[in-house]
């Protein structure tokens, strides 16, 4: 009977000590946008390249890391303020643009409500155009890339197939890749690859074009297709 | 009445309780000793130096059985660990270190220990070299998991002045770093015995066998971080002039003479067994008068410092404990042994037209290998502790189809026999089931032979090694091969590889680049030092690209330094049963890879260098980051 008193006390004690101040809500707005050459999407590795927003103003910092959709968009919740936006050096496979001689390449992003950003950045080269075809059991791709920055040189050219379709140089379900040959003429470079036996039932598969440029970690791709067969 | 007894009795206890407090509060503690105490009794201020010996940093060390067995060198068979082989890289944290209170404390010893007026000048001076060897140890390991750091060298004290950003310190360059501890190593060989004797303390050996080290890693940033410009920093903190490359290399190859011609005592390579894969096994447990050994972590059983490396990685069949066989050492590493006459040749399980060849016994695909391939690794059909291993993964029938099990050394009725047989050995190899050889192998180096070591309660006094006179050789080969001096470099591998039994020696014309890292890679396997290899030579994220290994090309391009390394692979043998037939009861070999490993490691430029922590960044705005993270 007492220990029944007890349970209802503390219970009481609990609920009233633990649901009330020490609650933030949530984050509310959504930070949207995508990273863009001449308002076309720079396409990455999903996860592979990302930007950091620092907030100053409150004392010690750290970073809010943002990693890029393969299509180069981004969504992240924040809480309302002003935030910087940096790229971490040597990431992606662009440089970015210097916006003044005073803040360089960091963007002042102030965030009140839903905001959408379009982040224009260099890339080293952008895709022409490029076509991925199934012919029998064989993926052919073919492209044709544009180069931006003078200095850049292709290294290779790697044609990716995936069960899903997050297609990157960084996957476990990549299920097979091949080199393009040749890369000496960058109008005109094509690469294919057998599907080979895997275990998912499925009649599709997801392929994507990715573009190592020399001196450049992470790659540059095409948009990922789905081949149905 | 009652109420005068409690005033006279109060009266008399603050009496008692009040007259002499000063003097019995005022006494000499029992538990403590003063700095005075300390510094003034040599082994007192030992047993201080002890504590810094202790934390001594190795990247692997035989108390933590993965650390010496990453990067694929070998499959983990245990079943909290399947995730390595299962993820695709590495975080960029991974392997930080920033340990500037064990650096403080060092400082602080000295600084104390210096201003001893007791303890005689030459153990002062002992004493004194060792503390500098730990401090630069320490630099060394940090600088080469972080880059350049702050260097500090005397213990600092805050003022509590509310302004703490005169004890911020920016980083020095990583040549800054590499040139403090071979200056170090220079300033302290002479206080340091020259005994080869001397091996858990520093000696003078030590101390130029981590110069040899040190200006070696810093010659091969110098020349190979120009492969990688993204691998550096502006102010140098990251990355080494090309220029400095040649420099380096002198100091590496002058250290590492110095040793090599007996100038620190009566170093040699370790040949006391007759038989060559028994003797490389004993170089790392027999503690006697052994030559190689240069400076070492000991061990002592019933003393409480015992390790468990034997334990982890024992076979588990017939083993003290139910546990072990951790360690698998993988295809990769096995086939990378050369053969007798010094040939890159894939284990023989194939012959030209693709079909299986067929061994009367099972060891036998390993006969004709260099010795330190039995030294390094268990093998089926061999033994340990006196006791054969059982690792076979099953029957093959003569239609070709498998006959195995599930659990350790399983039974079942093969077809046309009667009675139930074992058709798995009780060693595995089974895919997915923890403590079995799931590559088909176990580790043999660094493994105790004594009764006890793989029991719980005794464990093993197996010493680890942190420099032998073999790495010293291989460390002044390398120098040599960079300052054009192949003839000398072909010297020193053959002493080394002379001793592993491969009777082709190398003339100057063999010795490339792929040569010097294929036999640090199998020479130094599971001693932790792969990894600074392939991060030295900037070939992490060559080897390590994230492409799975297909079953074709695991086999190829052995001994060729650039080969991708981002799976275990495993390699086991079946029993033929195939009654009437030749080849019953004979063995062949499998190339397989282990089914746990589905990911394929990955090493980005951001891994090249640890990320230093944003709380140590924010207590230090002076500090840059380290590149690509």
């Amino acid at each position: 009977m007492k220990a029944k008193y007890y349970i209802i006390f503390l219970g009481l004690m609990g609920l009233l000590a633990s649901c009330e101040i020490d609650n933030f809500d949530e984050p509310q707005s959504f930070l949207t946008g995508g990273v863009m050459y001449n308002g076309t999407p720079v396409q990455v590795g999903i996860n592979e390249v990302g930007f950091e927003l620092w907030q100053p103003g409150f004392g010690k910092s750290g970073a809010l890391g943002v990693p890029l959709n393969d299509d180069g968009s981004f969504s992240s919740r924040l809480f309302d303020g002003n935030y910087k936006l940096v790229f971490v050096g040597g990431q992606g496979p662009f440089r970015t643009n210097v916006i003044n001689a005073q803040q360089l390449d960091t963007i002042y992003v102030n965030l009140k409500g839903d905001t959408s950003i379009n982040i224009e950045v260099t890339p080293y080269f952008i895709f022409a155009s490029s076509q991925i075809a199934l012919s029998g059991n064989t993926i052919n791709a073919t492209c044709s890339l544009n180069k931006i920055i003078s200095d850049a040189t292709v290294e290779r050219v790697t044609l990716y197939i995936n069960k899903t379709q997050f297609v990157s140089n960084n996957n476990d379900f990549n299920i097979a890749q091949s080199n393009s040959a040749d890369v000496s003429n960058i109008t005109s470079i094509s690469a294919s690859v057998d599907i080979p036996e895997f275990s998912t039932t499925q009649n599709y598969i997801f392929a994507r074009i990715g573009v190592k440029i020399a001196g450049v970690e992470d790659l540059l791709f095409s948009p990922t297709e789905k081949i149905t067969f | 009445m009652k109420k005068y007894i409690y005033i006279l009795g109060i009266a008399t206890i603050l009496n008692i309780g009040c007259s002499s407090d000063t003097e019995f509060l005022d006494r000499e503690p029992t538990q403590l000793l003063t700095e005075d105490q300390v510094f003034s009794n040599e082994s007192l201020a030992l047993s201080v130096l002890a504590n810094l010996y202790n934390r001594y940093y190795d990247f692997g060390t035989v108390e933590n059985w993965a650390s010496l067995s990453d990067f694929n060198v070998s499959f983990w068979s245990e079943n909290g660990r399947y995730g390595s082989f299962e993820n695709n890289g590495y975080g960029y944290g991974d392997w930080g270190t920033w340990d500037y209170q064990y650096i403080r404390e060092i400082n602080l010893f000295l600084k104390r220990l210096d201003a001893s007026t007791v303890l005689g000048d030459a153990t002062k001076s002992r004493l004194l070299a060792e503390a500098r060897f730990l401090r630069a140890s320490y630099y060394f390991e940090i600088v080469k998991r972080m880059g350049g750091v702050p260097l500090v060298l005397e213990p600092e004290e805050y003022d509590f002045s509310g302004d703490a950003s005169y004890l911020q310190h920016p980083r020095e360059t990583e040549a800054a770093i590499y040139d403090f501890v071979i200056a170090e190593a220079e300033a302290i060989k002479d206080m340091l015995p020259t005994d080869a004797n001397t091996k858990s303390r520093a000696s003078k050996g030590a101390a130029l066998a981590m110069e040899a080290r040190a200006a070696l890693y810093a010659g091969s940033i110098a020349k190979y971080g120009a492969t990688t410009p993204l691998v550096t920093l502006p102010g140098n903190e990251v990355g080494i002039p090309a220029s400095k490359a040649d420099a380096y290399y002198t100091i590496a190859l002058n250290a590492a003479e110095d040793i090599i011609t007996g100038e620190a005592g009566a170093y040699a390579l370790y040949t006391k067994k007759p038989e060559l894969d028994d003797n490389f096994a004993s170089i790392f447990y027999d503690k006697s008068n052994n030559p190689e050994a240069i400076f070492v972590e000991d061990y002592k059983l019933q003393s409480g410092k015992v390790h468990g490396f034997s334990i982890s990685n024992q076979p588990r069949f017939g083993a003290e404990e139910e546990e072990g066989g951790r360690i698998n050492p993988s295809l990769n590493l096995v086939q990378s042994f050369e053969t007798l006459d010094g040939n890159y040749e894939p284990l023989p399980n194939v012959n030209n037209l693709g079909d299986p060849i067929y061994y009367n016994n099972i060891g036998d695909v390993f006969a004709g290998r260099d010795a330190r391939l039995a030294g390094t690794v268990i093998l089926p059909g061999s033994s340990f502790k006196g006791k054969p291993v059982d690792i076979w993964a099953g029957y093959e029938l003569g239609d070709g189809t498998i006959v195995s099990g599930d659990s350790r050394g399983q039974q079942k009725t093969l077809p046309g026999a009667t009675s139930a047989t074992q058709v798995v050995g009780f060693d595995g190899p089974i895919n997915g089931l923890e403590f079995t050889a799931q590559t088909g192998f176990y580790i043999r180096k660094y493994m105790d032979p004594k009764a006890g070591s793989g029991q719980r309660g005794v464990q093993s006094d197996v010493w680890f090694i942190r420099y032998r006179y073999a790495e010293v050789l291989l460390n002044a080969a390398e120098a040599a091969f960079e300052l054009n001096q192949p003839d000398k470099a072909a010297g020193y591998m053959n002493e080394v590889r002379t001793r592993a039994g491969i009777t082709k020696l190398l003339v100057a014309g063999d010795i490339t680049f792929d040569r010097i890292a294929h036999e640090r890679y199998v020479e130094l396997a599971f001693e932790g030092l792969y990894f600074y290899d392939l991060k030295r030579w900037r070939l992490a994220h060559v080897v390590l690209n994230g492409v799975p290994i297909s079953e074709s090309e695991i086999t190829q391009n052995i001994g060729v330094a650039t080969k991708i390394h981002t799976q275990p692979y495993g390699f086991w043998p079946y029993k033929i049963y195939d009654p009437g037939n030749a080849n019953d009861g004979k063995y062949v070999y499998k190339v397989v890879r282990p089914t746990r490993v589905t990911g394929a490691d990955r090493f980005q430029l951001g891994n090249y260098y640890s990320a230093i922590g944003q709380d140590i960044i924010n207590n230090n705005p002076k500090i840059v980051k380290n590149p690509n993270q």
